[in-house]
């Protein structure tokens, strides 16, 4: 006989030994099976997903080379990878801490500094640390976008260790404190009128990055030649918008692991939950298009790219707790008010190179506020409370929200301008005018990103 | 009518458009060249090796002009891109036999403009 039926032969004599052997019966799963193999699909799906968070960094990147000057790329990639590297570090030694050790207050953490919190090699924590790391990193990175093209690369890092040590953690403890455990918890997951909802960190992550962008994108001005002696801004344009899309693409995948692996279990819902978060990335999309088709006369790309991402921070908190409808809903209004946000800024004349401030601040609040409006955990029958104006529950959630929502502002854009307002004083902040001009590549890391390619500085 | 050949530094491009255009000097053409006069080059490290470059970027500046209007352009050149450092850049003047505008025809000093 040939080979094929030859080695299925040979594979079910040897199974039949091997059962023949001692006579035993495989014994039924017993719940302890099951809870640790629901232990172990856990952790795998968490890994995966914080390994898909990871991946958002290359995003971020390349949206914000993708949208500045090429003179300056190799800034901005450097100031990318340093935010990883510098946060996990930080984080790993002192952020973590602080926001998930035992809680004072639900206001700071104040235990399990270096991570020493696990005993069991194969403990679940390993992975949850692992996975808000990745986290971490997001909210840091968001800010090198708004501030590209004239901060000095030593303020950036000192920035850069600052929200990873103490800015993001604290506050990322109110509101998800008690992920780690209850001892841990934060004082807006027990708010009188119902705990403040952000699944997957429109406030804690997003909202903290962009109001720290627009301190810095405020205490540092705009970079040279974008506002004409009149006041009307001038376009600065992105030398390469295919890289910038290839950024926001991958940030979209990226987003994948960052809402539905904000479950942390290898249940169901992460299916419903990438659904809504698709779904609200592509309303944001054609919202944006539509709206800049309308203002501006022509469909812009760039536009249309900051789009897709604010739809995707809006929803990120609801994910969860929204319906398919809500999603739309919150992503097309996100791309709507994206639009707005960057002309706004524009004329406000805060420079923001990239549109951080309108993609991660304003969705960020306004993805909070949503959840006061859309979630729909009732109708949904997921069996908690959550439920929006919206769908009946009063505006019980939606104060919720806006307290939640104010104290990240404040503390976030408090800090921001505090920071890099003492950061000017003592080390400067801004690079020098023939800096700027000539390009911090060369002058702030001696690299030229696009050596052999003739660069047009045209300001 | 000459034709004033400028190559400056890449970075007081803008620079050197405001002083032209102060002077009321705005036709030109620019291009990116690269060049080398007396200066030895910058250091730029790659991957920790040294190594110097030679030829240094520039932006080559072509602006077609009258005879009266050759000095103004010389100094709206020099005001904008003399920043007192080596690499500056330098200025040629070359005779101009003939400018001829494509849309319309004319020839000569008028088609300057």
């Amino acid at each position: 006989m040939d080979l094929r039926k030859y080695m299925m032969a040979a594979g079910l004599l040897a199974g039949v030994a091997l059962c023949a052997d001692g006579g035993e019966v495989a014994s039924p799963a017993t719940l302890k099976d099951v809870e640790a193999l629901q232990l172990n699909l856990n952790i795998v799906w968490t890994l995966l997903a914080g390994v898909l968070v990871f991946f958002m960094q290359a995003g971020f990147a390349m949206v914000e080379t993708g949208f500045t000057r090429a003179k300056n790329a190799a800034n901005i990639m450097m100031k990318n990878i340093m935010d990883f590297a510098v946060g996990t570090v930080s984080y790993f030694l002192i952020g973590s801490a602080l926001m998930f050790g035992t809680s004072a207050a639900g206001f700071i953490g104040t235990d399990g500094f270096l991570m020493r919190v696990f005993g069991d090699p194969a403990d679940w924590n390993w992975t949850f640390m692992f996975f808000q790391t990745m986290f971490c990193a997001t909210a840091a990175t968001i800010v090198s976008g708004a501030v590209a093209e004239r901060t000095q690369f030593r303020a950036y890092l000192v920035y850069s260790m600052l929200v990873s040590v103490l800015i993001y953690p604290i506050s990322g403890k109110w509101a998800w404190g008690s992920l780690f455990a209850e001892t841990s918890a934060g004082w807006l997951e027990s708010l009188p009128t119902g705990a403040f909802c952000d699944f997957a960190g429109s406030s804690v992550v997003h909202s903290v990055g962009g109001w720290i962008a627009l301190a810095g994108a405020l205490v540092l001005g705009p970079r040279i030649g974008k506002y004409k002696p009149d006041g009307k801004p001038r376009a600065i344009l992105g030398h390469n918008l295919v890289i910038a899309t290839l950024g926001v693409l991958i940030l979209w995948v990226g987003w994948f692991g960052f809402n539905p692996g904000s479950t942390t279990s290898g249940i169901g819902d992460i299916g419903r939950i990438a659904m809504t978060t698709n779904l609200a990335a592509a309303a944001g999309t054609i919202a944006a298009l539509a709206t800049a088709w309308l203002l501006l006369g022509k469909p812009d790309l760039s536009m249309t790219l900051n789009g897709s991402l604010a739809g995707l921070v809006a929803v990120t908190a609801g994910c969860n707790s929204v319906t398919p409808i809500g999603a739309l809903i919150i992503g097309a209004i996100g791309g709507v008010l994206v639009v707005l946000s960057v002309l706004a800024f524009d004329r406000l004349h805060v420079d923001d190179p990239v549109g951080a401030v309108s993609v991660h601040a304003v969705n960020g609040l306004w993805g909070t506020l949503a959840c006061g409006l859309f979630n729909a955990e009732a109708v949904l029958k997921m069996g908690d409370a959550s439920t929006g104006l919206f769908y009946g529950g009063g505006f019980g959630q939606l104060m919720s929200q806006g307290i939640g929502a104010l104290s990240y502002f404040v503390w976030a854009f408090g800090l921001g301008i505090l920071m890099f307002t003492v950061i000017k004083k003592t080390i400067g902040l801004r690079v020098s005018a023939d800096e700027e001009l000539k390009g911090l590549d060369i002058t702030e890391h001696g690299n030229d990103a696009y050596a052999g390619f003739q660069i047009f500085i045209n300001e | 009518m000459k034709l004033i050949i400028a190559y400056i530094k890449p970075e007081r491009l803008n620079a050197v458009k405001q002083e032209l255009y102060s002077r009321e000097v705005y036709k030109m053409s620019v291009a990116p060249a690269l060049g080398c006069g007396q200066q030895k080059g910058y250091v730029e490290t790659y991957r920790g090796v040294i190594h110097e470059v030679n030829l240094l970027k520039k932006m080559r500046l072509a602006i077609a002009v009258n005879d009266d209007f050759v000095e103004k352009t010389i100094e709206g050149i020099c005001a904008g891109a003399r920043t007192g450092a080596i690499g500056d850049g330098k200025i040629f003047v070359v005779p101009l036999e003939d400018c001829i505008r494509i849309r319309t025809g004319e020839r000569g000093p008028a088609a300057i403009g």
